[in-house]
């Protein structure tokens, strides 16, 4: 199995044990461009750090590696799901990135490598759709900004994305274009609303892929999927073509196998833009520099770890409770100063979101009215433009979209406003305040990044209520905008699924969030002799 | 229990413009109703001396110079349009006036 | 079509009631982009060409604001003579329309950036009267709807509608004044006149191209009647679609009278809004207003708030031209005009142009006669503003050609018409028309002049079939111009006269 670590040697990348299954494996002996003499590899195992060394060193091409991925997803993506659109130009754009390599042009160190977009970013070239009926087949005139940084840095777009539909939701269920499956077993949820980016990148389909967290829609799929997820500081990445779900909390970020690979995504997307108003100048570091200092240091000397009281609570699953605690174990017996804080306003962080998200959620999708893009149904017998909208929305929405927008309407209601969504506002300070004197006596801030393992697809969509409370652990950042990292804790003892370890630090403190992350994912991995992703059943593959 | 009725939400979903069906009123009503009834705690702690946060981040005063950048072409701005008459965007006919 | 509702006579219904009356006018900035988008504020051209993904409300597209159009604001708002608020926010308007790309208008709500002005507005007769504003907030622009079918291209009948976003987005500003008291029966005059002082003061700021008739300036009246000795407020109506200075006038006075005949027959006011007519007239039923009116307005997350420094404040109020009012006293002093003289020209809202004119080097006396005179004329029979037909500098050097007794008035006229013919400047007309010679019969006519006055029955005479009684004329002319006329063109010229 390849060792995510791999970047921490010369090519240990190259020195894996060939994958048994073979359908995206690849002989790259003798491969008289590159001249590569090290056996058999399956590229799709690889890091993208470490495929960034290999297409640095033009050991293997992007057209090579970009093929493998598109064979890994024919492979398994029947079954999986993650995908609703694959690119038909990533071989092109591959090559075109290979010839510039060649020419010697000096491209970043992601150049050449695949990724996947979720749904809710805006693409020139193909469909986006947020994971909406009402947006079917809508190819936008721009790309996101963060999709142009994405260009612009050569990687190679490989397709988009599944994810609840306009990332409301915590499983993918909600999904128009039917659920995503989660690698690890199929039978269960990749979590949401990124659950097609996160089931990609673990099942091997990806090496990156972006996200969007408005909740946690990043960091608890990473948890349910054994992958690392990253919701940067609001304001860090910019927002401009990202769909919104809930502008004052929705946040673009990293989806990827390991902190590193995270870190070097983040990089690219990373920074202003003067389109998104709400973008910081900062002069962010290398945020790649941070994890791989932290990677190499592989202690937490002199780091103090808070436990935020209220996000260990007796609820959740014991298996994730029992993994949190132990790594807490051995954090503070490599170094860590571990102290519990409270957050006492935390209680209210969930109600606060769930009257912020759809209030802003039902204005955010009233320009969906079938007159400038997306679908338009005609009521029987014809009607105003008025019967129209309204014919188009009823069928265009799914249920959770619906009922949040109707909630948010709600909450924005005369005479409902001041106790609704005024008094959420307040909560948000409330939050901020809590996280402000948490980090005067902390320097991270760690929680279970999802309460439970990945749950059985079925088994809460019809319980609204059940589902929100996913998001328990991963909300409060997003209220109060600060970052978090989602990244694999083990696998819970009753059910075999990975847990994920939550990190959040202040606000504009990325680095941190990378350099802890990354020792702390050392730790972890030395503990278990290998990484969490390897350990991943393998998929049924399809010819 | 929270008092939201079924003309609320009827109300709700006119404001909203979803033509929901009458199955899913009822639905969304006793749903909405347990909801409301759980995210309403948060008047308990929102008191007066605490300002509402709107931005998670703070700053102000985000301005873009007045220079003019790229337009879409007509064909692009169309594109994606359900309707069209070649240059203009076409709905039925409207019911209400202008606001 | 709308049809004329029963009135009651206009001095009755004040009379019997009070009127009251709110304006809220919208200014569209002359910036040089959108509120909210880099695309041209530009509306007239071929339909969806300037807009972004931002003014078309695309998924994904976000607002940023336009930093010129803040200063415009606030600007405006210190012209009002309102405060500026130290951090203003803005807020979304939710409703549908599909004018309005987003379904919702990005707006201000709670925190307009200006607000508590007052505006100095004068009646014709030189009363002045204080218009108190509420506030003045920033806004954005919608599309432009296009009803098809249906017998009148209005919105009731019509098949479809098409929709242009070409204005959507483009910088407004409202004026929202407080309740105005006390208008009594000068309320049309005063509506009038409190629009065309808002015009002036945008103006002079440059801000706005202020237009009625394009739209760049648009008035929502509100109007209600309170029965005399009764103290309380009665149900307004808010009539829109108002585009002239002289339907202000004539919209709020139908207003009144129709609300007082209503009244008077025991009948209750709808609060709705209500459109004018121009064609007829007359003001017809819109929307109700009512409490389902929620436009849910809450704190625009995409956008940050707009907290000007005192600095920025300060140096636009130093640069604030003069206001109206103090204007207006320091040129009617300057040009030593008549209270009436100095109303005419007010009233005329050709002030800037009679002032540039005397700039330019003419006497305001006769710069006032050839605006408000000549050039109105012409203005008002081709429906067009007079300041779009003819420059100051053109008018100043007619009326110098004129003092220089190259032109009388009678062929300064022709030169006129020539000017506004687009034939050139004055002395080009004076040139290309051949009219240069008519200068040296001016000279010749007013010796004639003082012939004739002499000699008043020599006309008669010729006409008469006398035509040697011309010769006395013909002598008299040679002797005053000391023989340098030319004595068979003075006959011409006496013989012509007499045939007139």
């Amino acid at each position: 199995m390849t060792d995510a670590r791999s970047s921490r040697g010369p090519r240990h990348a190259a020195e894996t044990t060939p994958d048994s299954r073979g359908a995206t494996d690849r002989d790259l002996t003798g491969t008289a461009d590159y001249g590569h003499q090290t056996g058999t590899v399956d590229l799709t195992r690889l890091s993208a750090a470490s495929l960034s060394e290999l297409l640095h060193a033009r050991e293997i091409s992007s057209v090579e590696v970009t093929r493998a991925h598109l064979d890994r997803i024919a492979a398994v993506d029947g079954d999986v799901h993650a995908f609703l659109h694959v690119s038909r130009d990533a071989i092109d754009t591959a090559e075109g990135v290979d010839v510039l390599r060649r020419s010697g042009d000096q491209l970043g160190p992601l150049a050449g490598i695949p990724i996947a977009i979720k749904d809710v970013l805006c693409t020139l070239d193909m469909p986006s759709t947020a994971g909406s009926r009402i947006l079917e087949g809508w190819i936008p005139p721009y790309d996101a900004t963060v999709v142009r940084k994405l260009r612009e840095a050569f990687l190679i777009p490989l397709g988009k994305t599944n994810m609840d539909e306009f990332a409301m939701g915590s499983s993918t269920e909600h999904s128009a274009f039917g659920p995503t499956h989660n690698p690890w077993d199929l039978d269960r949820i990749p979590g949401g609303s990124g659950g097609g980016s996160a089931a990609a990148v673990a099942a091997f389909e990806s090496p990156l892929a972006l996200g969007s967290d408005t909740g946690g829609s990043i960091r608890q799929p990473a948890a349910v999927t054994g992958s690392v997820g990253v919701k940067p500081t609001y304001g860090g990445v910019s927002r401009y073509g990202a769909i919104a779900l809930a502008s004052s909390l929705d946040q673009v970020g990293p989806v990827a196998r390991t902190v590193i690979d995270a870190a070097l995504l983040h990089d690219v997307i990373g920074g202003h833009d003067p389109r998104d108003s709400t973008s910081l100048r900062d002069a962010w570091p290398s945020f790649a520099a941070a994890a791989r200092a932290g990677q190499l240091k592989r202690n937490l000397n002199g780091v103090k770890v808070g436990v935020v009281k209220e996000l260990d609570a007796p609820g959740f699953q014991a298996g994730v409770h029992q993994r949190f605690h132990e790594t807490l174990d051995l954090l503070a017996s490599n170094g860590a100063e571990i102290i519990e804080v409270s957050a006492p306003n935390f209680e209210y962080a969930v109600a606060a979101y769930y009257l912020i998200l759809p209030a802003e959620a039902s204005s955010n999708l009233a320009k969906f009215d079938s007159v400038r893009f997306g679908l338009r149904v005609n009521p029987v017998g014809g009607g105003t433009v008025e019967d129209v909208m309204s014919a188009t929305r009823e069928a265009g929405f799914g249920d959770e979209v619906k009922r949040r927008v109707i909630l948010g309407t709600y909450a924005l209601s005369a005479g409902y406003y001041d106790a609704y969504y005024g008094s959420a506002q307040k909560v948000r300070t409330l939050i901020q305040r809590d996280f402000a004197a948490a980090f005067e006596q902390v320097d991270i801030l760690v929680s279970p990044a999802a309460p439970t393992t990945a749950f059985k697809i079925g088994e809460k969509v019809n319980d609204p209520l059940a589902m929100y409370l996913n998001d328990v652990t991963t909300i409060p950042a997003n209220l109060a905008g600060i970052p978090g990292m989602g990244l694999p804790m083990g696998l819970a003892p009753e059910d075999g699924l990975p847990t994920g370890l939550q990190i959040m630090a202040p606000a504009r403190a990325d680095a941190r969030l990378y350099e802890h992350g990354a020792a702390i994912e050392a730790l972890l991995e030395d503990s278990w002799g290998r990484t969490l992703i390897s350990q991943a059943p393998e998929l049924k593959v399809s010819k | 229990m929270s008092e939201i009725t079924t003309d609320q939400v009827a109300h709700l979903a006119n404001l909203a413009r979803i033509a929901l069906t009458p199955e899913e009123i009822d639905k969304l009503t006793g749903e909405l109703s347990v909801i409301i009834d759980s995210i309403a705690k948060v008047s308990q702690v929102a008191t007066a001396d605490v300002p509402a946060t709107s931005h998670p981040i703070p700053l102000t005063n985000v301005f873009r110079p007045d220079v003019i950048g790229d337009t879409l072409s007509q064909e692009e701005a169309l594109s994606g349009a359900p309707e069209h008459d070649g240059s203009r965007f076409k709905v039925s006919a409207i019911l209400g006036e202008e606001q | 079509m709308a049809q004329p509702a029963e009135l009651m006579d206009f001095d009755k219904a004040i009379e019997l009631f009070e009127p009251v009356l709110g304006f809220e006018v919208h200014v569209e900035l002359n910036t040089k982009t959108k509120m909210f988008s880099d695309a041209p504020n530009f509306f007239g051209g071929e339909p969806n060409t300037n807009v972004t993904p931002v003014d078309l409300g695309l998924p994904g597209s976000l607002p940023v604001v336009n930093e010129q159009a803040i200063k415009y604001s606030i600007s405006l708002g210190l012209a009002l003579g309102c405060e500026i608020r130290p951090s203003s926010r803005f807020a979304r308007k939710n409703y549908f329309y599909p004018d309005l790309a987003k379904n919702y208008q990005i707006s201000q709500y709670d925190e307009p950036i200006a607000f508590d002005g007052s505006v100095e507005v004068e009646l014709a007769d030189g009363r002045l009267f204080q218009i108190p504003i509420e506030r003045a907030h920033m806004e954005e622009d919608a599309g432009k709807l296009t009803h098809v079918g249906g017998a009148t291209g209005r919105i009731q009948g019509a098949e479809y509608s098409l929709v242009d976003y070409n204005r959507a987005g483009v910088p407004l500003v409202e004026i929202v004044t407080n309740i105005i008291y006390g208008a009594e029966r000068d309320a049309p005059e005063l509506a009038k006149a409190y629009v065309s002082t808002i015009r002036d003061i945008v103006r002079s700021l440059g801000i706005s191209d202020a237009k009625m008739e394009r739209g760049n300036l648009r008035c929502d009246a509100n109007i209600s009647l309170s029965p005399r000795g009764s103290g309380k407020l009665g149900t307004r109506t808010e009539t829109k679609n108002v585009n002239s200075l002289r339907s202000v006038e004539r919209a709020i006075r139908y207003e009144i009278q129709r609300q007082a005949a209503i009244l008077a027959a025991g009948g209750t006011i709808i609060q709705e809004t209500r459109h004018w007519h121009e064609d007829t007239g007359v003001t017809s039923a819109g929307r109700p207003k009512s409490d389902a009116d929620d436009y849910r307005y809450f704190p625009e997350p995409d956008l940050l708030p707009v907290a000007p420094s005192l600095e920025l404040i300060e140096e636009l109020r130093a640069a604030l031209p003069e206001a109206p009012a103090i204007r207006r006293r320091r040129l009617k002093e300057a040009w030593g005009f008549t209270d009436l003289e100095f109303q005419d020209v007010a009233n005329s809202g050709l002030l800037v142009e009679i002032e540039e004119t005397a700039a330019a080097g003419a006497s305001a006396a006769q710069a006032r006669k050839w605006w408000t005179g000549e050039i109105a004329r012409l203005a008002n029979a081709a429906s067009v503003d007079a300041s779009s037909l003819v420059s100051p500098a053109d008018v100043a050097e007619l009326i110098g050609l004129i003092e220089s007794g190259e032109l009388t008035d009678r062929l300064a006229r022709q030169v006129l018409e020539g000017v506004v013919a687009g034939e050139g400047s004055p002395s080009a007309v004076v040139q290309s028309r051949g009219l240069a010679v008519v200068s040296d019969d001016g000279a010749l006519i007013a010796a004639i002049d003082d012939a004739l006055a002499a000699q008043p029955d020599v006309l008669d005479k010729i006409r008469d079939g006398k035509v040697q009684a011309a010769g006395a004329v013909i002598g008299a002319v040679m002797k005053a111009m000391k023989g340098t006329a030319d004595a068979a063109r003075v006959r011409e010229l006496v013989l012509e006269r007499a045939q007139q």
